[in-house]
């Protein structure tokens, strides 16, 4: 087997971590919550940060009429399949393909995982700007419009009393690290065949 | 530019010798300054821990208060005895067991000695345990929720005061009788009290992994008054030593005629020999009647169960388990130090502090150095256990503690005062007055085989003048000292709930990770809780109605409640939702006649209200939960006994 072929094998399993460990997490700090309000996101599962803590950012959420964190959402199901499908095509690449494919999975990879963070901002723009009406307390921003509670996608941010992170973890850097090694396969494997042309 | 290179070096280095000396001499004034600094001693500093928990009994409040130090700031009054209607203990139909005696139900008691559960000697902060006194009983708190959780009643005793200390595995937890009685008890003049009355000291079992006390054995001793107690530990770990006092065995006017002999007795009990006599089925089962009450953390109730027999050991037939060591004038402490070695007798009416070898009284009961006998129980000679005696060390000595270094400190109630001592040569190292009259005093594990020589703490009955004025009744209080060097440093004063009788301390690391933060709603089972909102409902039998609520911020489900009747007997069975730490919930109606719940996350509790007027009544959440607590709040409609009203019950609907 090709040294591009090895690290092409790598890059397919290594997204497979994702099932292994979160994909990310958002943390809500606030004076009232000496140890954080956090929740972390796998690929088929919300899961608390520390016990109960989707309950009490649900309780938290509902004074400004967000909806419940939900049990389950369609992604669940189709990003678990499509890690599978796609760590099965990276397979069959590095068993079968040649460079040309590596770039092709890498491409592959990208788009959906571009797709799969613009979901994630959709969900969270839905999840912070769609609020009931009925809502307890009602906020607007300087210009009269209502104010919006989303969470930031990447970084940290400040909403009312609470100060928000959200960053990616394990499960994202396994995710990436194959996405980037795909890419190396790719450089490795033109390399070599550029080589083995002209000698 | 070799030499350019060269200075630069030398420069560079003079000033690093002229920083860091700079830097030496900063911090050292600072120290210097900050050594006689009292008020840093004590200053813990908002948000930030305290390095010791002390619990510190209530005496006639009958609970026990849990304070930090060196701070001296109270966190919780922990209801043990005593009804107390902030936290429903005792009110609440789930405690109400809790209280239950062979007399029914008595909602008070006088509280003495805490004890912290020990594992080979060294505290281990599993448990406390806590005599009633009046109405004798033991309880158990368990130091993962800070609750009472278990209370038995000892049948024979009287004034259960030689109580409730803790041998160092926590096999037992002994709780010896102060007052001699009739046992079993029975009509006679008490003029017969000489010979005929008896003294039972009761061994009570405790179950290692769950803490479950049971009655293991009473034994039943001569009719005099056993005072206070403490186990053998290290080498005299088997053992358990007694102070008495009336050996007189008189009746009436015990100041006087309880203070006649020259010498009263420190009995040792060797228990492990009388426990295998009992396991051996030796004993006699006496008929008896005694509560015995434990609280289910899983159902959040308490039951009672009333136990008809105890097995009772009488001395003689167990030889060479118990003898007498006669200990002058009436004495008080029996305090054993950490080796095991020593036993301080502090003779209240002395002037000196007698103290016990162990080993000498091993030998005097071998070579047969006995000075007669009580009702058969040997008396072993004065001077064949004598160790040492501690001369003039001041007036009314009380009790002793030990440090980590060797030391003992002794309090003298007359000359309120706290003295240290050398413990094998027995001379006095220093005296600290205490303002006033002090009782217990308490080293963190001052009682084990590790003391954490850092404080002492002294236990004052008498303030007088010390704080500001509350009119006649004024508070008593309890004063820490720093004994960390050679002399006592007294650091800190502070007022205390009821009477601070004596305390129990330990290292806050010991016991702050096993604290609870909340009950796990799954883990509810209790028969009444509603586990989620759809779970409510309210449910008419006869008479009696029970609602089953549900709290969460910041709304009751139901909130509109119909078809209740003058005459019923309603049962408020409140689930608190929530599970989120330091959240609960409380809840009173108008009208009931007991007090408010405050209910924790997870936990169920009940109160039961009935209503003798109709009308529209609200109830209203008692603790400030959330933003929205005011509008935490709700309605019952009560018709005529006779009315036809039916029964309903809704939440954010109006009721149809």
């Amino acid at each position: 087997m090709k040294k591009s072929n090895i690290i092409m094998f790598i890059a397919a399993i290594l997204p497979l971590g994702l099932f292994l460990f979160p994909l990310w997490k958002i943390t809500l700090e606030a004076p009232q919550y000496p140890t954080p309000l956090g929740m972390y996101i796998h690929i088929n599962d919300f899961s608390d940060a520390n016990p109960h803590d989707i309950k009490n950012i649900n309780l938290m959420n509902h004074y400004v009429g967000m909806k419940y964190i939900p049990e389950a959402i369609p992604e669940f199901k189709i990003f678990p399949a499509g890690i599978l499908i796609t760590t099965v095509i990276g397979l069959i690449i590095a068993f079968k393909g040649n460079y040309k494919w590596f770039l092709f999975w890498f491409i592959l990879m990208m788009a959906l995982s571009s797709a799969g963070l613009y979901d994630f901002y959709i969900w969270e723009h839905d999840y912070g700007h769609n609020l009931d009406p009925k809502a307890i307390m009602k906020f607007t921003n300087p210009d009269g419009t209502q104010m919006g509670f989303q969470p930031p996608l990447f970084g940290t941010k400040d909403i009312l009393n609470f100060r928000a992170h959200s960053y990616p973890r394990l499960g994202a850097y396994f995710l990436g690290l194959g996405i980037a090694a795909s890419f190396f396969a790719y450089l490795v494997g033109k390399k070599t065949h550029k080589k083995t042309l002209s000698m | 530019m070799k030499n350019l290179l060269k200075s630069i070096v030398a420069i560079v280095s003079v000033s690093v010798a002229f920083t860091s000396c700079n830097n030496a001499t900063s911090s050292d004034s600072k120290s210097g300054a900050l050594s006689g600094n009292v008020a840093e001693k004590v200053y813990v500093a908002p948000g930030e821990h305290d390095e010791f928990y002390a619990f510190v009994s209530g005496g006639f409040s009958g609970q026990l208060a849990v304070y930090g130090l060196p701070s001296g700031r109270l966190f919780k009054v922990i209801p043990v005895f005593s009804q107390d209607a902030e936290k429903a203990y005792g009110y609440n139909e789930e405690t109400k067991p809790m209280l239950n005696t062979s007399h029914g139900f008595v909602p008070w008691d006088d509280s003495h000695h805490p004890d912290i559960s020990q594992t080979e000697g060294v505290i281990d902060g599993r448990w406390v345990f806590i005599n009633g006194n009046n109405t004798p009983r033991i309880a158990k708190i368990d130091l993962s929720t800070f609750e009472t959780t278990e209370i038995i009643e000892v049948p024979n005793s009287a004034g259960n005061h030689s109580s409730s200390f803790v041998t160092e595995n926590t096999e037992y937890v002994v709780a010896g009788t102060r007052f001699s009685v009739p046992v079993p008890q029975r009509d006679m003049p008490i003029k017969d009290y000489k010979g005929n009355f008896k003294g039972a000291l009761t061994f009570i079992s405790v179950e290692p992994e769950h803490g479950n006390m049971d009655i293991k054995f009473q034994l039943i001793m001569p009719g005099f008054d056993y005072d206070l107690s403490h186990p053998g530990r290290g080498k005299s770990h088997g053992w358990f030593f007694f102070s008495t006092y009336n050996t007189e065995e008189a009746s009436t006017l015990m100041e006087v005629n309880a203070s006649q002999n020259d010498k009263d007795f420190i009995a040792a009990v060797n228990w492990k020999k009388i426990e295998e006599y009992v396991n051996n089925g030796g004993g006699t089962m006496m008929p008896a009647n005694y509560a015995h009450n434990v609280y289910d953390e899983a159902t959040h109730s308490a039951t009672s169960t009333m136990k008809k027999e105890v097995l009772t050991v009488n001395p003689l037939d167990v030889p060479g388990a118990v003898y007498l060591m006669p200990t002058p004038k009436s004495p008080h402490g029996c305090d054993v130090d950490p080796t095991g070695e020593y036993i301080v007798g502090s003779g209240k009416l002395s002037a000196n502090l007698t103290i016990h070898s162990f080993t000498k009284m091993l030998d005097a009961i071998e070579n047969e150095k006995f000075a007669g006998d009580a009702y058969g129980i040997p008396i072993i000679e004065f001077e064949a256990s004598l160790a040492g005696v501690v001369e003039q060390p001041g007036l009314g000595p009380l009790h002793t503690e030990f440090d980590d270094k060797g030391n003992a400190y002794t309090t003298f109630f007359i000359s309120s005062e706290v003295v240290k001592w050398k413990v094998g040569t027995w001379e006095v190292i220093d005296r600290q007055p205490t303002y006033y009259s002090v009782g217990h005093l308490m080293i963190p594990g001052g009682n084990s085989r590790k003391p954490f020589g850092k404080y002492v703490l002294a236990m004052n009955k008498i303030t007088k003048d010390r704080y500001l004025p509350t009119g006649p009744e004024v508070t008593q209080s309890a004063q820490l000292y720093d004994i960390s060097g050679e002399k006592m440093q007294l650091l800190l004063d502070f007022p205390t709930v009821g009477e601070p009788h004596y305390a129990a301390g330990a290292p806050a690391d010991i016991i702050k990770p096993r604290s609870k933060k909340l009950f796990n709603l799954e883990d509810n089972e209790h028969p009444y809780a509603a586990k989620t909102e759809a779970d409510t409902k309210v449910v008419r039998d006869g008479k009696t109605v029970h609602i089953y609520m549900t709290t969460i911020r910041s709304h009751f489900s139901p909130d509109n409640i119909e078809g209740i009747k003058v005459g019923d007997k309603v049962y408020f069975h409140v689930t608190n939702l929530e599970q989120d730490y330091d959240v609960p919930h409380g809840i009173s109606i108008i009208g009931a006649n007991t007090s408010e719940l405050l209910i924790m996350p997870g936990q169920t509790e009940t109160f039961a209200w009935e209503p003798k007027q109709e009308g529209v009544w609200p109830f209203y959440c008692t603790d400030f939960c959330s933003a929205l607590h005011q509008e935490m709040q709700g309605y019952v409609r009560v018709s005529a006994a006779n009315s036809n009203t039916p029964l309903r019950w809704s939440l954010g609907e109006d009721i149809e």
